[in-house]
C-alpha cells in the first residue's frame, strides 16, 4: 500500500468518529501539556536562578583561613586565623593574568543608632578601596571610601538602602553622623539595592574600610608587639606604616596569650577572609590555582604542607541551586512521564476496542488483498497519527498553562522548541508502542472468522 | 481455469476431527457461469472459501490458471485474491461512512504494483458507470439502498480485473426484483466481460440464472444431481 493512501485511509478512520478520537487522545494531550509546562517553567526557574547568582558575583572568589581540627572537633571554614592583608596586596599584585580585584574582608555584628532610632544591621562589613566593585555594589547617592580612608582608618561608613530607610526615613543619610557599636562613623554613602537574597535582605549592611573595623569596632590594636611578631616573618612586607600605631589597646598583646609556644602565633592582624574577583566569569579554576601559588608562597609553605586556607568560588553556588532546580524539574517530569505512559494505555485500549468494532472491515480488506502487514501498518499509523495529534494538542496547552502560569505568578519560563520535538517524538513512540498489539491483533485476524463477525 | 484435484478440509473441534470436503474434484473453465448449492452443512461455505483462497485445504491440489495455489501462504494467497478473484458478499460489507466511489477504489490500494490514484479513480469511475451508479458515486452506503449498495460491492469486485467472480449468496438480502437485476448484471458480466462468475446459494431461483449448477452434500458433489438439477434448471 503506498503510504500516501496509507495515510488517508488512516485518517477517514479516525475522522469518522471525531469524538472518540479527542477522548482517546485526551490522555496523552495531558500528559505532554504536562511534561511541556514542567519542562519550561523549569527551565525558566533555572535561567532566573543562574542569572541570580551571577547578579550574586559568579566570578567572586572567597578565600578563607583552613579548618582547622582539634581533639577531633572540626572549626569549620576560616578556623584557622590565616589570612592576612597583605596577601590580598599579594594577589593583587602577583596574580594580574587571572584576578581583577581583591580585598581583604572582616565582619563585625553589633548595634547602630542613629539619633533615638537603632537597629541591628545583619552585617557589619570591612574590606578595601576594591570591595565594592568586587561584591558588585554601587553608591548611589555620596561617594565610596578611597584608599587614604582605609590607610587611616577613616571612621567613615556606606550604608544599604534598609537601613537607610530604618535609620534616616527619608533624610538624606550622607554626612550624616551613625553610631556603630558606639563609635561615631559619618555616612559617606548610600548604596545601590541588591534585594532579597534566599531570604536574606543584602540592602540590611554597612560597609566599612576593614582597618576601621579591626581598629575601631574590635578592639584589636596594631600593638607594637603584634606588629613585631608580624615583622618577625621575613616574608611578610611591612605594613605598619600604613596602621595607626598610637590607638588604644584593647586586649592584652601576643605575649600575654597562652598560646606563645604554639607554631603561630595568635594574629589579630589576621583578616576574616579575602575576596577576589576574577578576570573569567565562566571558569575560576585557573584563577584560583595562581591564587594558591602566590598564598602558599606568601604564608612559606613548604611542598607538601597542606593549604592552611580554602577558597570557594560563588559559581559553585550557582552550580549546585541550578543542580537542584534540575533534579526537581527531572522528578516532575517523571511524573508527568508516568502521566503520559496512562495516556498510552487509554490509547491502547480505544484501539483494542477500535479493532474488534472494526473486525469486519479488517475481514473485507483481507479478503480483498490486504497482507496482515498492511493491517498492522493501518492500526499502527491510525495509533501513532492519534498521539501525535494529541502530542500537537498537548504542546500548545502546556505552552498555554505555562504561559498563564508565569502571567498569573510571575514566574519565569523558558519556551523550549527542543521540548516540543521531544514531546513529538515521545508521542510517536508512545503510539507505536502501544498501538502495536491492538495492530498485531488485527493482523492475526482470520480472515474467514473476521468477515462473518457480528 | 479452476481445477480442484481431491480436496479434503478437516476441521478439528477439541479431540474430534471433522471432516467437512471429503475428497472434491472440480474443474470450473474460463467464462463459465456456475452455481454453487447445497443445504446448510453440506460444506458449500467451505468449499468456498478455499475456491476465493481464504482458506487452505487438508489436502488435495488447487490450480488457478496453471497455479498450484493450495500451499500457498497468507502473503501470497492475499495476492491471489487480490489479484485474480473479486469477492461479493450477502451483507455487502461496503466501508461505512465511505463514498461508493472509494469504496470501489479500495481494493486497488492493496494491489502490486500500484497505480496511480488517478488511474485508479479513471477505472472505479468507469466500473460505476458499468453498474450504472454514477449520479450516485458520492453517495455513502447509508444512503444507498441494498441493490445499490450490491452494484458498488460488485463493481469493487471488478477494480484490479479479475477472471473470478466469486458471490456468497449476492441476493440473500435483497428483495425479488433487486435479485433479478443483480443476477442480470452477473450474467452480462459473464456473456460480455468473459468473466468466470461462481455463484454460492441456497436459493434454486438465484441458481437457475447459472449455466451450470454444482451441488454439495455432506461434504462431496453430487455430480449426477448436479447434472440433473442443472438440466432442469435450464428449462
Amino acid at each position: 500500500m503506498k503510504p500516501w493512501v496509507l495515510l488517508v485511509t488512516c485518517l477517514r478512520g479516525l475522522v469518522r468518529n471525531p469524538m472518540r478520537a479527542m477522548l482517546t487522545i485526551l490522555g496523552i494531550v495531558i500528559g505532554i501539556a504536562a511534561v511541556v509546562a514542567i519542562r519550561e517553567i523549569g527551565e525558566g526557574s533555572k535561567q532566573q536562578i543562574s542569572s541570580d547568582v551571577a547578579s550574586l558575583g559568579a566570578d567572586v572568589v572567597n578565600v578563607w583561613g583552613a579548618s582547622v581540627s582539634n581533639s577531633g572537633v572540626n572549626t569549620g571554614r576560616g578556623g584557622r586565623a590565616s589570612l592576612y592583608p597583605e596577601d590580598a596586596e599579594a594577589i593583587m599584585r602577583d596574580c594580574k593574568e587571572t584576578v581583577l580585584l581583591a580585598s581583604p574582608t572582616v565582619r563585625a555584628g553589633g548595634q547602630v543608632i542613629v539619633g533615638n532610632k537603632n537597629w541591628s544591621p545583619s552585617s557589619i562589613i570591612g574590606g578595601n578601596e576594591h570591595y565594592l566593585g568586587i561584591e558588585g555594589w554601587k553608591v548611589v547617592n555620596g561617594r565610596a571610601f578611597n584608599k587614604e580612608q582605609v590607610d587611616n582608618s577613616a571612621r567613615v561608613c556606606l550604608i544599604g538602602q534598609t537601613i537607610a530607610r530604618e535609620l534616616y526615613a527619608g533624610k538624606d543619610p550622607v554626612g550624616q553622623e551613625i553610631r556603630i557599636k558606639d563609635v561615631v562613623f559619618t555616612v559617606i554613602g548610600v548604596l545601590g539595592s541588591k534585594g532579597a537574597d534566599m531570604g536574606q535582605d543584602k540592602d540590611d549592611c554597612l560597609i566599612l574600610p576593614w582597618t576601621s573595623i579591626r581598629t575601631r569596632l574590635m578592639g584589636a590594636s596594631m600593638d607594637a608587639s603584634i606588629v613585631r611578631a608580624g615583622a618577625a616573618n621575613a616574608t611578610r612586607p611591612s605594613a605598619t606604616s600604613t596602621f595607626p600605631t598610637s590607638s588604644v589597646s584593647f586586649y592584652p598583646g601576643c605575649d600575654l596569650q597562652p598560646y606563645t609556644g604554639a607554631p603561630h602565633p595568635l594574629h589579630t592582624r589576621t583578616v576574616d577572609s579575602l575576596i577576589v574577583k576574577v578576570k573569567d566569569k565562566e571558569n575560576a579554576k585557573p584563577a584560583m590555582a595562581q591564587i594558591t601559588a602566590v598564598l602558599r608562597r606568601e604564608h612559606n609553605l613548604a611542598p607538601g604542607v597542606l593549604d592552611d586556607f580554602e577558597m570557594f568560588d560563588r559559581g559553585q553556588i550557582s552550580t549546585m541551586v541550578t543542580s537542584i532546580s534540575t533534579t526537581m524539574t527531572t522528578l516532575l517530569m517523571a511524573v508527568a512521564f508516568i502521566s503520559l505512559v496512562v495516556g498510552g494505555v487509554g490509547i491502547m485500549n480505544i484501539m483494542l476496542v477500535s479493532v474488534t468494532e472494526r473486525t469486519r472491515e479488517i475481514g473485507l480488506r483481507m479478503a480483498v488483498g490486504a497482507r496482515p502487514r498492511d493491517i498492522m501498518a493501518q492500526f499502527l499509523l491510525e495509533s501513532v497519527l492519534l498521539c501525535l495529534v494529541g502530542g500537537l494538542l498537548g504542546i500548545a496547552m502546556g505552552h498555554g498553562a505555562s504561559s498563564v502560569v508565569s502571567g498569573l505568578a510571575g514566574w519565569p519560563i523558558a519556551t523550549s522548541p527542543a521540548a516540543w520535538v521531544l514531546a513529538v517524538s515521545v508521542a510517536a513512540v508512545i503510539g507505536i508502542v502501544f498501538g502495536w498489539y491492538p495492530a498485531y491483533k488485527a493482523s492475526r485476524l482470520d480472515p474467514i472468522d473476521a468477515l462473518h463477525h457480528e | 481455469m479452476i481445477e480442484l484435484k481431491d480436496i479434503t478440509k478437516v476441521y478439528h473441534v477439541g479431540e474430534i476431527d471433522l471432516p467437512v470436503l471429503k475428497g472434491i474434484s472440480l474443474t470450473i473453465n474460463d467464462g463459465e457461469f456456475v452455481s454453487l448449492t447445497g443445504a446448510s452443512g453440506s460444506g458449500k461455505s467451505t468449499l468456498m472459501n478455499l475456491l476465493g483462497c481464504l482458506d487452505r485445504p487438508t489436502s488435495g491440489e488447487y490450480w488457478i490458471d496453471g497455479k498450484n495455489v493450495a500451499n500457498l501462504n497468507a502473503n501470497q494467497r492475499a495476492a491471489i485474491r487480490n489479484e485474480r478473484i473479486g469477492f461479493v458478499f450477502q451483507n455487502f460489507n461496503l466501508l461505512p461512512r465511505t463514498s461508493a466511489l472509494e469504496n470501489v477504489m479500495m481494493p486497488a490500494a492493496y494491489h502490486h504494483p500500484a497505480l496511480s490514484q488517478a488511474r485508479i479513480r479513471e477505472n472505479a469511475l468507469r466500473l460505476i458507470r458499468l453498474v450504472g451508479l454514477e449520479d450516485r458515486m458520492h453517495h455513502t452506503p447509508a444512503q444507498l439502498s441494498g441493490g445499490q449498495q450490491q452494484r458498488v460491492a460488485i463493481a469493487r469486485a471488478l477494480i484490479n480485473n479479475p477472471g473470478i467472480l466469486l458471490a456468497d449468496e449476492p441476493t440473500g438480502n435483497l428483495d425479488s426484483t433487486t435479485s433479478v437485476e443483480v443476477m442480470n448484471m452477473f450474467r452480462d458480466l459473464n456473456r460480455n466481460q468473459g468473466l468466470t462468475v461462481i455463484i454460492v446459494t441456497h436459493d434454486p431461483k438465484t441458481a437457475a440464472f447459472t449455466d451450470r449448477a454444482i451441488n454439495m452434500s455432506d461434504g462431496l458433489i453430487m455430480e449426477g444431481v448436479a447434472q440433473e438439477l442443472s438440466a432442469s434448471l435450464k428449462k
